[in-house]
């Protein structure tokens, strides 16, 4: 290298001078603390002989969006480095992730790369509207954040940090904390971050238990890894014992020795399907329930998994489980129910808690609930039907705490003896049938068809309009049966389409998914 | 009342001659004040400026004590007209506000006092809101410094160097007549550093003297044939001057060696990024010793000639690092060097993109590259010539795992249930057109509400409407505004404007009590008491006084029902002229931040206090998320039930809820479901209380076991 003039002995092109600086990016959703595990940070330094420096960006990501803090720092030599002021891609060495998928953003962004970076990360999830508001399942594949982000940093440090801080009573700043010590990658020792913890002055003892918690699973998180993908498990109806009066007890074994003809493979779930149905009516309910097992087992066979047999067993017990008045006052007022209550509120037995239930029943509702011939009287009169409404449909807060009000919600489950008699039983048990019957008839020539058809079922859901919404997906989709029937991708197509519906809530996706179908009809039929 | 506590930084406003002052730049830059003697501040909030006024409305003692009189206010333009002190009275003054928005309201009045210049020093404290962080359009304020002959500093983000420059800002404009911009970006407003304090000063000249012998100078007034004057005064006498106090105090810097081949001119502001672009190639040490020739402006308005030709004199090229578009500075470089006849080769926006922030890794590419260009044998070989790294394979499937984050109503924010209300009435009164304001509320925009066309800035949501004024049209506008926009200027810009021209529109005034997005600052209409501000003026009463006929006030946003009835009364009354509905509830973050500590103190000494949660019914709820498309609370959730008779996770009301009751109020009025409930737990019951309960559980226990001895139960 000649001609070319040094200041200070600094070989042009020499090694990265930076080296001695540690780089901390800390990303987290605004109102997680941040800024406090930030200036945690930064007094750990700065008591400890290190120079630092650190960055926010308090604006408008602090109203739940997603922001970052930034760290430098460097051992006090008496003069003052130049540090950066913003994390750069491939030049950080400690990335510090409050839910995991701002892990992933991390990622994305290029501040975690394999070469130096070591990534602490909370693997909890805190959803974004945008999983939220999905009908069906929104939520992201975290597995695959974490897998990726494994891959992509040096070293990982990942368990849920949110629990032991709302165990503890705190915010996840002092769980990160605790990770980052436990992690031992910043080179000080444990009880200098308690000592900053102490010096805090606010929420002194929650943070300590929620960093004492991380520090210990950080030290053991390095051995055990993130394992291998949890594959998507069907969860085990668990064993239940059915009590009650002996009559009943009798009549309910003699339902358990009918399931033990049923095919091995479905019976646990054929057994969830007969308590659901039981417990929504009763036992005779019951007995319907496996007839319509029974002929759907009939023609199913092992080499098929017993799938229609399985899928129907689910979807059946849901049909027949319809979410009428009656369901919803027996399922409040149950002494389960209760209890339930107390222990998502944390609350022991002689807490005071008052419960005030949120309901709006319309005439839609009230009508159901009465004998099917004046149900449907009254339904064919919609000037007598608008009037009653206006008088029904309003918002009631009733206390079900209270006996008046608990009273009220007891007697309208108390109908549910005469249930088969109500319009809303009527028109539930009509649409069932012929749904079911059309599964069966159409598995015949189609098995694979028959069962996408019994899936259509999940469409079904919610209550008044969300509910009418669902029923107009479900017709749409079916709708579809009379362009599809015969083609060997008929199945496949009808799962597609369900999938569709449930991407958006008026059905926009199913919409363009059914115009696909006509115009691809169209083509062939035009060949 | 703030978002949060202040009451720390205020006790480091007392250091005194010696003392190590640790904390943010923006706060460094408010001590500065202070130090430098100033007389009167005034601004108006907004990021990344707001800590300044935080701290200064929580300091009334000191302030008052040093006879520095501090203002909140009303809107930018006020604050700078405040400037108007400095014009004919020797005291120091400062307003501060966000640029470019605070900048473009603060304008006309900056163009007033610029002509006139100033005798005392007038520095105005710009929060650059560009880059990372921003919440607003990306400009740049350089261009009012340009257009009004005001000198700009942009000094070296460290918190010494940003104190130097407030003292040196005074300075300057006293020697040069005419008003400073301070310009500070984000990450040097909020840059954790430290500086040696001095002591503060108190004015030479407070404001109660200059009342009591007033001074006034006709040729200092923007008027013909005064105006004139000024104009020729900018360019003969103030630049002249100004240049040469630059040149003679230094304060432009130089670094590296005195000469070389090449060379880098920098913006006072990207000292850091550059020096960590050097460091990375190995051409700075640590301490930002540098192989290379640097020229770092401090001062990027006026330019100093002489001092950019001797920097270039020995030089083959030079790179302009500036960030942001238009590169004024790289023209302006570019033009006194032709001018010059200099043979130098200026580059800048090439390797460096033509606009966007300059991150790390954009600035170490951009220097590389020149340097490779320019002075190869500067850079090792794996500088001069890296393969690309291939991107990593993670990308692809990640960007699509990965969800956007956007900003969004905090847990039980009382927008939430207007705009929940507003999507519910169009449900049945079919779609509307929308305009948006500035402030928490724009966040409508966003899923699950995606209500709301345009926004055209602070203040401006209604007038922005004020076109669709067809009364033979069948359906209104509605416009939102916000209460800190109302007072800003929607008062006028919007009310006023709708009421003179007849518009026919529905306007939505949502009041949270406070300038909530900055960090919830009182104003005209907060219902707090305030030490220092008059508030308590209700919005409903200030519209009825500027001519609206049709006003309905809504005290408790949450009631979604009656929300929604109010807005389809106002869209559907055959009365003509603006309908505005003033729907206000408090700030959550605010409320409580000052509930919280007094609902745990009286429950700590025994009161009886009732703190409501919302549940779920996990077994009534089918898991169609429809309470999520109206609500979007962070504490609505969802979780999956272990039942394999489920498909679809159900909703789930986590612990940070606080009991607002919007997604309760919503499923009553979108008639959603009968899962939701409240809980309200009596801390410290009374005697009665706990007679009532045992008497209720014993009987709804007897009902209870009555029922379930007649039937199955599964266990």
């Amino acid at each position: 290298m000649s001609g070319a003039v040094t200041i200070s002995g600094l070989a042009p092109g020499g090694e990265d001078s930076t080296r001695d600086i540690l780089k901390i990016a800390i990303m987290a959703v605004g109102g997680q603390g941040g800024g406090v595990l930030t200036d945690w940070i930064i007094e750990l330094a700065e008591r400890n002989g290190y120079r630092a420096q650190a960055t926010s960006v308090a604006g408008v990501a602090q109203r739940t969006g997603a922001t970052i803090y930034y760290i430098e720092m460097a051992p006090d030599t008496g003069r003052e480095p130049v540090f950066a002021l913003s994390a750069a891609a491939g030049d950080v060495d400690i990335v510090i992730a409050a839910e995991l998928m701002e892990a992933g953003r991390a990622v994305l962004r290029g501040f975690v790369t394999p070469d130096r970076t070591t990534l602490i990360a909370s693997s909890h999830r805190i959803l974004a509207v945008s999983e939220k508001i999905v009908p069906g399942d929104g939520s992201r594949d975290g597995w695959e954040v974490l897998s990726r982000v494994n891959e992509a940093s040096k070293r990982l440090v990942a368990f849920d940090m949110e629990r032991p801080a709302v165990e503890a009573g705190t915010v996840i700043s002092a769980s990160l904390f605790g990770a980052v010590s436990g992690s031992g990658v910043l080179p000080f020792a444990k009880h200098a971050f308690e000592e900053v913890i102490r010096a805090g002055g606010r929420g002194i003892e929650p943070s300590l238990a929620a960093f004492e918690a991380c520090h210990r699973q950080a030290e053991a998180a390095e051995a055990v890894g993130i394992g291998p993908r949890p594959e998507k498990t069907v969860a085990r109806p668990f064993e239940r014992v059915a009590k009650g009066p002996a009559a009943l007890v009798g009549q309910w074994t003699g339902l358990e020795r009918r399931v033990a003809d049923l095919p091995e493979a479905a019976r646990p779930l054929i057994l969830a399907g007969l308590r659901k149905v039981v417990d929504f009516q009763d036992v005779s309910y019951g007995a319907e329930y496996l007839d319509l097992i029974d002929r759907a087992a009939r023609l199913d066979a092992d080499e098929y998994g017993w799938r229609f047999t399985l899928v129907a067993a689910k979807h059946v017990a849901n049909a027949m489980a319809y979410d009428d008045v009656i369901r919803v006052a027996d399922l409040k007022t149950r002494r389960a129910r209760g209890r339930r209550i107390r222990d998502e509120m944390g609350a022991d037995g002689n807490t005071v808690l008052g419960v005030t239930e949120f309901l709006h029943p319309r005439m839609a509702e009230i009508c159901g609930m009465l004998p099917w011939r004046l149900g449907q009287w009254i339904e064919a009169r919609p000037g007598l039907f608008a009037w009653l409404d206006r008088r029904i449909s309003r918002g009631r807060f009733v206390r079900s705490d209270t006996v008046f009000g608990y009273l009220m919600l007891w007697i309208l489950a108390s109908v549910r003896p005469w249930r088969r008699g109500l319009l809303r039983h009527k028109v539930e048990h009509a649409h069932r049938t012929e749904w079911f019957e059309r599964a069966l008839l159409i598995r015949e020539e189609d098995y694979a068809l028959g069962v996408e058809i019994l899936e259509c079922r999940r469409l079904i859901k919610g209550y008044s309009d969300t509910r009418d919404r669902g029923m107009s997906k479900f017709d749409r989709v079916l709708s579809a049966l009379e362009h599809l029937e015969g083609r060997d991708d008929a199945a496949d197509w009808l799962r597609r389409l369900r999938e569709a519906a449930l991407l958006d809530e008026k059905g926009g996706a199913l919409d363009s998914a059914l115009e696909a179908i006509r115009a691809e009809r169209l083509d062939r039929a035009a060949e | 009342m703030a978002e949060r506590s202040f009451a720390a930084e205020v006790e480091k406003l007392k250091m005194g001659e010696g003392e190590v002052f640790r904390g943010e730049g923006i706060l460094a830059i408010t001590k500065a004040l202070l130090e430098c003697g100033v007389g009167y501040v005034g601004g108006y909030q907004g990021a990344p400026i707001s800590h300044l006024m935080d701290v200064l409305a929580d300091a009334q003692p000191i302030l008052s004590e040093l006879g520095v009189h501090f203002e909140a206010s009303a809107s930018e333009a006020a604050a700078t007209a405040m400037l108007a002190a400095s014009v004919h009275y020797p005291i120091r003054g400062a307003a501060t506000f966000k640029g470019t928005v605070g900048v473009n309201v603060a304008s006309d009045a900056l163009a007033n006092l610029a002509s006139g210049g100033v005798t005392g020093g007038a520095l105005i404290i710009i929060g650059e809101d560009y880059g990372e962080g921003s919440s607003i359009m990306q400009e740049r304020s350089h261009a009012f410094a340009m257009k009004s002959q005001v000198w700009e500093l942009d000094p070296r983000p460290n918190l010494p160097s940003i104190v130097k420059a407030v003292k040196d800002g005074f300075e300057l404009s006293e020697a040069s007549n005419t008003p400073v911009i301070l310009q500070v970006r984000i990450r040097c407003c909020h840059v954790h550093g430290r500086f040696t304090a001095s002591d503060n000063q108190k004015p030479a000249m407070s404001v109660a003297d200059a009342l009591e012998n007033p001074r006034r100078d006709t040729g200092r007034i923007v008027l013909p044939p005064a105006s004139y004057a000024h104009e020729q005064e900018k360019v003969a006498k103030r630049m002249p001057a100004a240049q040469a106090f630059v040149r003679e105090r230094k304060l432009n810097e130089f670094f590296g060696p005195a000469d070389g081949k090449v060379g880098i001119i920098l913006q006072g502001g990207m000292y850091n990024a550059v020096i960590r672009a050097l460091q990375r190639l190995g051409l700075a040490d640590l301490y930002g010793e540098s192989s290379v020739p640097l020229y770092v402006m401090n001062v990027t308005y006026p330019l100093v000639d002489g001092e950019i030709l001797d920097f270039c004199a020995d030089k083959d090229a030079v790179l302009m690092v500036e960030e942001g578009q238009p590169n004024y500075l790289e023209q302006a470089v570019g033009a006194i060097l032709h001018k010059a006849g200099a043979k130098v080769t200026l580059t800048g926006k090439g390797p460096l993109p033509l606009a966007g922030e300059l991150t790390g890794a954009i600035m170490l590419e951009g220097c590389r590259s020149f340097l490779a260009a320019h002075a190869p044998h500067l850079l090792n070989d794996k500088d001069r010539a890296p393969n690309l790294e291939s991107s990593p394979a993670t990308g692809s499937k990640l960007a699509e795992t990965v969800p956007m984050r956007p900003p969004g109503f905090c847990t039980g924010c009382p927008e939430r249930p207007i705009f929940a209300a507003t999507k519910l009435v169009q449900q049945e009164l079919g779609e509307h057109h929308i305009a948006s304001d500035i402030g928490c509320h724009l966040f409508s925009i966003m899923p699950p509400f995606e209500l709301g066309a345009t926004t055209m800035g602070f203040g401006l949501g209604p007038a922005s409407a004020s076109a669709f004024n067809a009364p033979d049209a069948k359906r209104r506008s509605i416009s939102f505004i916000g209460d800190g926009g109302f007072w800003h200027n929607g008062l006028t810009t919007s009310i006023g404007n709708a009421v003179y021209n007849r518009n026919d529109g529905v306007i939505v005034v949502v009041d949270n009590h406070y300038s909530a997005a900055t960090g919830g600052q009182d104003l005209m209409s907060s219902r707090a008491g305030n030490v220092s501000k008059s508030t308590n003026h209700p919005i409903a009463e200030a519209v009825k006084g500027i001519g609206v006929k049709w006003v309905r006030q809504i005290d408790r946003t949450y009631d979604v029902g009656r929300m929604a009835a109010t807005l389809k009364e106002a869209l559907t009354t055959p009365e003509t002229g603006p309908k505005v509905i003033v729907a206000s509830s408090e700030c959550m973050l605010n409320r409580q931040r000052r509930e919280r500590p007094l609902q745990a103190k009286a429950i700590g000494n025994g009161e009886r206090v009732i703190k409501p949660r919302f549940g779920v019914d996990e077994d009534i709820c089918t898991g169609d998320h429809a309470c999520m498309r109206l609500s979007g609370c962070p504490s609505l959730s969802v979780k999956k039930l272990d039942d394999p008779l489920r498909d679809d996770p159900v909703a789930h009301i986590d612990q940070s809820c606080v009991g607002c009751g919007n997604c309760g109020e919503v499923a009553v009025a979108a008639k959603l479901c009968p899962s939701f409930y409240r809980a309200d737990r009596v801390h410290n019951p009374t005697g009665f209380d706990r007679f009532l309960a045992r008497l209720r559980s014993r009987v709804i226990g007897w009902l209870q076991a009555r029922r379930e001895a007649r039937r199955l139960v599964f266990e």
